[in-house]
């Protein structure tokens, strides 16, 4: 078996130094060495979404990224958000519509949309359809997933 | 569902990518965004014993306006390339493509060149490739040389690379001014790879005649394949909708459709024709001032 090797990265504003194993996927590295669990690993080949996080602020796949790839760089999940035991405003506009069932896809689907309105903080229907095509969700049929990123907008737009 | 095991080093440029190449040979791998090699890796479809990463290179998105085209370094992330304003000007095809590939979580770390490298006939960029008539350049730790993207792929995910080389740069060729442009393709979801894709480029005299023409498909044969046969029935000839149809039936000539889980061959063979006449039919709108 091949050697440790060493990573410092920043996880949720907290800095780390691990050595891990060099095939660690940065999934498994936030699940097993940070406890982080709340990123669900789903199909482990990048198609549903489940274990989508911010790297340098920019959602990416962490089951298609090895954590060695992420030496130096910010990340942050599902955790993130909220604080104090509150839920942050897109995860309230969730629990308010309704956005979820089992909940397995929702921190992929979190994380996604995190990014997604602060590009486009006031989307149409048809634009949160199209951004929500990367995070696949086998309960619902996208309805209410649809209505909570609308009500997060319509939301942030009021706090201003 | 886990990777094999393997060595990591981390490139601090392209120069030294090809220096660890040379020093690890045959079994080593050049990880760029990983959004395919780590899938596969994944799956153990690939089981490479060392890996050379260049995503985290110096510097590793660049996109340079040349007299000639966009000059894009193989290393710049899809999201960072299909938003460059110089890009989308002098591109549009190749910005709508790279639009089309999967999702914007993997285009955060998908690049450009990994997607021309890893030549999935099915996938967007490597028909671009050939559509903009592509220079690529390189580099080993003996030399570096240009090659027109026609001459890189060989079969499914082949190319004419070798083992000691690693893609540095890509030149995608500007179309000739007041040029129109078309792209289609079908797939069973957003985001999906192709089933069939169509693109093409028309450039038209002031009589409506045809100057210029490029036709390529992806998603019907082992690997991108451009279409010259519709090109030389529309160069020289006066466009029309009938000329488009006729020229657009012909790619059954140059296409090599397969079944698979999806669609069966002759879905693929007449698909290709349709969404190249789709194709044809808005480069042509857009080259006349109708679109």
């Amino acid at each position: 078996m091949p050697d440790k090797k060493k990573i410092t990265l920043v996880v949720n504003g907290d800095s780390y130094d691990k050595e891990i194993e060099q095939r660690t996927l940065l999934s498994d590295f936030l699940r097993h060495e940070l406890a982080l669990t709340g990123t669900h690993v789903g199909c482990e080949h990048g198609i549903c979404g489940s274990c989508t996080v911010l790297m340098d602020g920019l959602p990416v796949r962490s089951c298609l990224t090895f954590a060695l790839q992420a030496e130096g760089r910010v990340i942050e999940t599902v955790e993130s958000l909220a604080a104090d035991g509150e839920l942050d405003s897109l995860q309230n506009a969730f629990w308010e519509n309704q956005g979820l069932q089992c909940g397995f896809c929702t921190p992929g689907i979190l994380m996604s949309m995190k990014a997604f309105l602060k590009d486009n903080p006031q989307p149409s229907r048809e634009e949160i359809r199209d951004a929500l095509s990367g995070n696949l969700c086998r309960c619902t049929g996208y309805h209410d997933i649809v209505d909570s990123v609308v009500a997060a907008a319509a939301a942030a737009v009021a706090a201003k | 569902m886990k990777p094999a095991p393997f060595d990591y080093y981390r490139a601090k440029n392209i120069e030294h990518a090809c220096q660890l190449l040379a020093e690890h040979g045959e079994d080593a791998k050049i990880l760029a965004g990983g959004q395919s090699l780590i899938a596969a890796m994944n799956y153990r479809l690939a089981r490479p014993s060392v890996l050379i990463d260049i995503s985290n290179i110096e510097n590793p998105n660049e996109v340079r306006d040349e007299d000639d085209g966009i000059r894009i370094k193989a290393t710049t992330t899809q999201a960072f390339a299909e938003k460059n304003p110089d890009l989308r000007r002098r591109l549009p095809v190749l910005a709508a493509a790279i639009e089309n590939i999967a999702h914007f979580q993997i285009r955060n770390k998908g690049t450009v060149g990994g997607s021309i490298v890893n030549a999935d006939p099915a996938s967007e960029l490597p028909a671009m490739s050939l559509l903009l008539d592509a220079e690529l350049e390189i580099k080993s730790t003996s030399q570096t040389r240009t090659i027109p993207a026609e001459e890189l792929f060989i079969t499914y995910m082949t190319t004419t690379l070798e083992p000691d080389e690693v893609l540095a740069s890509i030149l995608f060729k500007a179309p000739p001014a007041d040029s129109g442009w078309g792209l289609h393709e079908v797939a069973r979801r957003a985001g999906d790879f192709a089933l069939v894709g169509s693109a093409a480029i028309l450039a038209l005299d002031e009589q409506g005649k045809c100057t210029y023409a490029r036709v390529v498909l992806f998603g019907v044969a082992a690997t991108p394949v451009r279409a010259p046969e519709v090109e030389e029935t529309l160069v020289g000839a006066v466009c029309s909708e009938e000329l488009i149809a006729s020229a657009a039936a012909s790619v059954t000539a140059i296409i090599d459709p397969e079944s698979d889980v999806h669609v069966t061959e002759a879905y693929r063979a007449r698909t290709a024709q349709v969404l190249t006449a789709r194709a044809l039919q808005d480069a042509w709108n857009m080259a006349t001032g109708a679109a």
